[in-house]
């Protein structure tokens, strides 16, 4: 595969496969079926070729890798400029991996405009990749934002009853923060004269005071996304409301983008400020973590639960990354590509016994496990990797944060410690009222165990819980050359300074 | 060899847990029931290997986790301390998984009980062989599972339910408190595995850290950290309150978890990080004092119970507090000694309780029992081995360890030692007490079951009382034949390296002290025996009015100290309450209130009253234009000028 472009390949794939469906023609359950199954292969195809930057991928070298570049609007110096380091390259096989997985979840589930439905997934996994991969800022701004526009449709168009109302709020409070990064992308441009995102990081040379200014826009950004409290309100109301494959994808990949915007832009371009900043993200992912842990307790509506569990799971992300160590670093990647995994199997897990019954409310189910004793163990399963038992995903991701964060401030590795129990509080309960218990509920007594469907859909995903859980060093080595480089580069910075720090400078206004 | 020993029960349990359908239940049983005694057998042989013959070693299997300098793999370390908790683990769980072919046979899902032991059985294993501090969490996080899983095997029971969460999440209390221990160890050693911390330790001994703002000596902080974790493990005060309720699983469970083996896993942590124990005096202290203050809250409850099993879960708490003090006072090989023979005698206890039950069909309340020591004469012998070796009447197991445990105690330097003897001389007296007090009360007077129920009492199968016969011959000679080996004078051998121990140390000293001390507890188990004997069986009208004389004391007693009412209130329904507030409240009003929603709203009524602004009429177009002429014009005048 030497020598091709092979990341323009898996990121623009998806579209071509989008441009067949949209030539489909024929009577609507042709098309429905065809469009399904040209779905399916593209991004089955598309994830096979994702395979080859696995493989091919060097784990000793901090450098961008599989670059491609070429001029694009050289008037201001902009390129197409693609490639991946150790952060980013495992968040385009989540994509990957999780968009087949969501076409075959909906492959019964979605019954209405099956044809426009699969060229949204297909779109979005293109705009997906393609964040992951940009080297430019506006290449990555076209991505970053382009993604909204098909998420909003799949929420829009086949989502539950208040679907207009959370697809709204799922717009305006992303693009609130998005209008913010596009000023302080084009500040960066005025300032440095260039939107190539490695010369950035090689050493931008931003002055502290505009420092200041810029983290804040890109954090306005980032925050949403993650999402941080407390602009997190947007996601319970759309995973309620998004179709389950548009929950999956909600919380397996986009849910990253902000805080690998995080990684890629604030800490390494903007590194005093984001000394400066710390304490603020720190406060605001412990109030995360406890705030949305309790919410979560309270909730009546599986998939709310779920979406507030995902908000706190991100407070671990958010606080390791701004430990600055080594630890909680890539136990914050860690717990990204986790989440990706643990969460969107969890939305599977509602999403089939939504299919059955069509209701989410915890208190019309209990004792499932009489019918359904394989989606229990498996619900089992997922429900400890949430709460990070040992020996699956979740805990490798939590604890090196918690190791991390020890070494920065004992009360941050404290409060997020409490998540283990908080965590465990709801997930436990929920598992209770809806798998134990004795059977009585009328409509239950007849529901099915899952298909062969269902259990290819989630057979992947249990692989990759314990492996990454049993031997995750497979996941840390690709990671750790990139993330040792950011830290030095980071320190490196800091030291550099030799104007007074912005914190200095703060503090004597 | 270790290697097959650990992970022969994770094959029985996949086996019986996935493949039920295609073995059937006795499949499943002989595919967990096989390996786990040839996994005893091999556990046995390597005891041999390692602790007497001192072949101690590690076997790395694979790199498990390396970020930076946290670097740690998947290992099997086996030295004297493992292969003691090795062959203890795998020979009581043989028997639990025995007789529980017997205890289950009218359960509809044995497969999957079975498949729980092993599975649980693994995960011991893999905390007790653990050459790092992660693995050791990876094996109590394990265990912590199965024993939520077992507590709560009969799913259709709110009750056990409820209980296995409530062991869930005190337990997760606990490991918090590891959690950020291991954090600790590896923030100031530099390293995670027991190796590399345990050589690092001296040399930070006398550095401080800053915790939680407060200056504090390092390895306090580390020793106290992990004690939180082995606090809920093992269930010591104020932690302690999911063992009790614990006792909703299937009885087999209870001798196994709950009191031979997860529950002795705090003990085997505390002995293994010995090395920097040993720098933290405060922990230390500490250690002690809640170890003595465990021994002796838990006996008074247990006096108070009337249910059977309770009445042992709280005695299992009381002994876990002996072990604890004995560690708090350097005396570690005293506190793997007691742990083995407890495993022995106290699993034998269970197993005697539950076939009691059997034999009484499921009845546990002991009100509700009595006179039936003819029906059951082997169970009735069998419990009273178990009882008198907790007793510690010589010469059963505990006699030699609970001895041994006390006389440390006393020989400590210092106040803790001192208030944990005599907290465990009281404990002492009280465990002697309410042990015969459920034998009297089970076994003889009158009977006060249904004639029905006593009709059909029968003693229990063989392959139940097989087990009981195995484990009641470790709890006669348990202690007499280990006695030299784990405190005497072979014990600097035998232990090697894997506890901190040195020819002086505190057991030293308890070898040495008056002779009053050596017979006190005694004197106090052979006078708790009497005056159960004395309101039991000669005058069983007195426990009534001693009731009724102390009613307030006995009700704060029988209520269990109310430490569930505190915690239910303190906790458990406010997270709840705050929940919802912060939900409705804060998510709800105040930021979508305020935020989206607001503006939304917002939004809509300037612009209603924007639109009201577009009336139609022309002079009023005319006017707001004049009016906004004059504006400037005002505005440019007085700018120019000033």
């Amino acid at each position: 595969m030497h020598g091709w472009p092979l990341l323009s390949l898996v990121t623009f794939l998806p579209l071509v496969g989008a441009g067949f469906i949209l030539m489909i023609r024929g009577e609507p359950d042709v098309v429905a079926r065809n469009a399904r199954y040209v779905a399916l292969w593209t991004s089955l195809i598309t994830f096979v070729l994702s395979l080859f930057i696995w493989f091919g991928f060097d784990r000793g070298t901090a450098a961008f890798q599989f670059v491609e570049e070429a001029p694009w609007i050289p008037q201001f110096g902009i390129t197409y400029h693609m490639g991946v380091d150790g952060i980013s390259m495992m968040f385009v096989l989540l994509a990957t991996l999780l968009t087949p997985i969501c076409v075959l979840a909906s492959w019964d589930a979605i019954q209405h405009r099956v044809k426009e439905y699969m060229i949204a997934f297909l779109v979005l996994e293109t705009l997906m990749v393609g964040m992951f991969c940009a080297l430019d800022l506006v290449l990555f701004y076209m991505f970053f934002e382009g993604v909204l526009i098909p998420m909003f449709l799949i929420i829009g168009v086949w989502g539950g009853q208040r679907r207009v109302y959370s697809a709204f709020k799922f717009f305006l409070f992303t693009l609130a923060g998005s209008v913010l990064m596009l000023l302080a992308i084009l500040a960066i441009y005025f300032e440095t004269g260039t939107t190539d995102i490695p010369t950035l990081l090689a050493g931008a040379g931003i002055p502290p005071e505009m420092q200041f200014w810029l983290w804040l826009a890109f954090f306005a950004s980032f925050a949403v996304k993650v999402p941080m409290w407390p602009v997190h309100t947007w996601l319970p109301d759309a995973h309620v409301e998004a179709p389950t494959a548009g929950s999956v994808i909600l919380a397996g990949v986009l849910l990253k983008m902000g805080a690998y915007g995080f990684l890629r832009f604030s800490v390494p371009m903007l590194p005093e400020a984001t000394a400066l900043f710390a304490p603020l993200i720190f406060a605001l992912s412990v109030v995360a973590i406890i705030y949305t842990s309790l919410v979560a307790l309270a909730q009546e509506d599986m998939k709310k639960l779920i979406a507030y569990s995902s908000v706190a799971h991100m407070g671990y992300v958010t606080a390791g990354i701004f430990t600055l160590t080594q630890q909680g670093m890539e136990g914050a990647i860690f717990q990204m590509l986790s989440h990706g995994i643990v969460s969107a199997a969890l939305f599977l897990i509602v999403g089939v016994i939504y299919d059955r019954i069509h209701t989410r409310r915890i208190d019309a189910y209990g004792g499932l496990v009489h019918r359904m004793p394989n989606y229990a163990l498996l619900f089992m399963l997922f429900m400890l990797a949430s709460v990070g038992l040992p020996g699956t995903s979740g805990f490798v991701g939590e604890f090196l944060v918690i190791v991390g964060a020890f070494q920065v401030n004992t009360w941050v590795a404290l409060l997020v410690a409490t998540g283990m129990v908080l965590g465990a509080a709801y997930m436990l309960v929920l598992y209770r009222r809806v798998v134990f218990g004795k059977l009585t509920k009328e409509s239950l007594m007849k529901i099915k165990d899952l298909t062969w469907r269902e259990q290819a859909v989630f057979a992947p995903l249990v692989v990759l819980v314990l492996w990454m859980g049993i031997y995750p060093v497979s996941f840390l080595d690709v990671m750790s050359a990139s993330v040792d480089n950011l830290i030095t580069n980071y320190q490196q910075a800091l030291a550099d300074a030799d104007t007074p720090s912005l914190a200095t400078l703060w503090s004597s206004k | 060899m270790e290697v097959v020993a650990v992970f022969l029960p994770l094959i029985g349990a996949i086996l019986a847990g996935l493949f039920a359908r295609q073995l059937g239940d006795r499949g499943a049983q002989i595919a967990t029931i096989a390996p786990m005694l040839l996994s005893a057998l091999l556990s046995v042989i390597v005891f041999f290997d390692v602790a007497v013959a001192g072949n101690a070693r590690t076997t790395e299997l694979f790199t498990w986790i390396d970020s930076g300098s946290f670097e740690l793999s998947w290992a099997l370390r086996m030295d004297t301390l493992s292969a003691v908790m090795l062959a203890v683990v795998t020979v009581v769980s043989a028997m639990v998984h025995v007789y529980s072919v017997g205890y289950m046979e009218h359960d509809p899902s044995k497969p999957r009980f079975f498949a729980y032991l092993s599975l649980f059985t693994f995960f011991m294993l893999m905390l007790a062989t653990a050459d790092n501090f992660v693995q050791l969490f990876f094996g109590w996080e394990g265990v912590g599972v199965a024993s939520y899983l077992l507590i709560g095997f009969w799913y259709d029971r709110p009750s056990a339910n409820a209980a296995a969460i409530k062991a869930f999440l005190v337990n997760r209390v606990g490991d918090v408190g590891f959690a950020l221990g291991i954090a600790a160890v590896f923030f100031l050693t530099g390293a995670a595995t027991f190796d590399g911390a345990f050589a690092a330790a001296p040399e930070v001994a006398d550095s401080s850290i800053s915790f939680l703002g407060m200056q504090a000596s390092a390895l306090d902080v580390v020793g106290i950290l992990l004690f939180i974790g082995a606090m809920g493990k093992s269930a010591q005060l104020g932690l302690h309150t999911w063992l009790p309720d614990a006792m909703e699983g299937p009885t087999p469970v209870s001798a196994l978890i709950h009191a031979a083996t997860m529950v002795t896993a705090g003990i085997f942590m505390l002995c293994r990080v010995s090395p920097i124990l040993e720098y933290a005096p405060v922990a230390m202290s500490v250690i002690t004092v809640v170890g003595g203050a465990t021994a002796f809250f838990a006996a008074t409850v247990g006096m108070a119970q009337n249910d059977i099993k309770r009445v042992i879960a709280y005695s299992t708490c009381s002994q876990l507090g002996y072990m604890m003090f004995a560690i708090g006072v350097s005396a570690y090989g005293a506190a793997i000694f007691h742990l083995m023979t407890h495993a022995f005698f106290k699993a034998l206890l269970f197993l005697g309780a539950g076939s009691v039950i059997h034999a009484m069909h499921e009845e546990q309340d002991m009100r509700k029992m009595g006179g039936i020591w003819r029906t059951i004469p082997y169970t009735y012998a069998m419990m009273w081995i178990g009882s008198l070796a907790l007793a510690g009447l010589p010469p059963f197991a505990g006699f030699f360890s609970k001895d041994i445990v006390l006389e440390a105690a006393w020989a400590a330097d210092g106040g803790g030692g001192q208030f944990a003897f005599w907290m465990g001389i009281l404990a002492a007296f009280m465990t002697a007490f309410y042990s015969w007090r459920l034998l009297f009360m089970t076994f003889h007077g009158q009977s006060r079951a249904p004639k029905k129920v006593l009709d059909h009492a029968h003693e229990s199968p063989w392959v139940m009382l097989g087990p009981l016969v195995v484990l009641s011959i470790g709890a006669v000679l348990a202690g007499w034949i280990g006695y030299d080996a784990f405190v005497g004078d072979s014990r600097l051998a035998f232990w090697g390296q894997s506890i901190v121990q040195s020819d002086h140390d505190v057991i030293h000293a308890a070898h040495n002290v008056p002779l009053w001390v050596k017979l006190l507890p005694l004197v106090m188990a052979v006078s708790g025996i009497g005056l159960a004997y004395l309101m039991y069986m000669a005058r069983p009208e007195l426990p009534g009015r001693v009731v009724g004389a102390i009613k307030p004391v006995w009700r704060f007693v029988y209520n269990k100290w109310y430490f569930d009412e505190l915690y239910a209130f303190l906790f458990v329904r406010p997270a709840g309450a705050l929940g919802t507030f912060l939900w409705k409240g804060g998510d709800g009003a105040v930021i979508d209130g305020y935020g989206p929603d607001g503006l939304s709203a917002l939004t809509g009524r300037l612009s209603r009253r924007t639109s009201r602004l577009q009336t139609g009429y022309l002079y009023h177009y005319a006017f707001v234009m004049l009016a906004g002429v004059v504006v400037f014009v005002t505005w440019y005048l007085v700018t120019q000028i000033g």
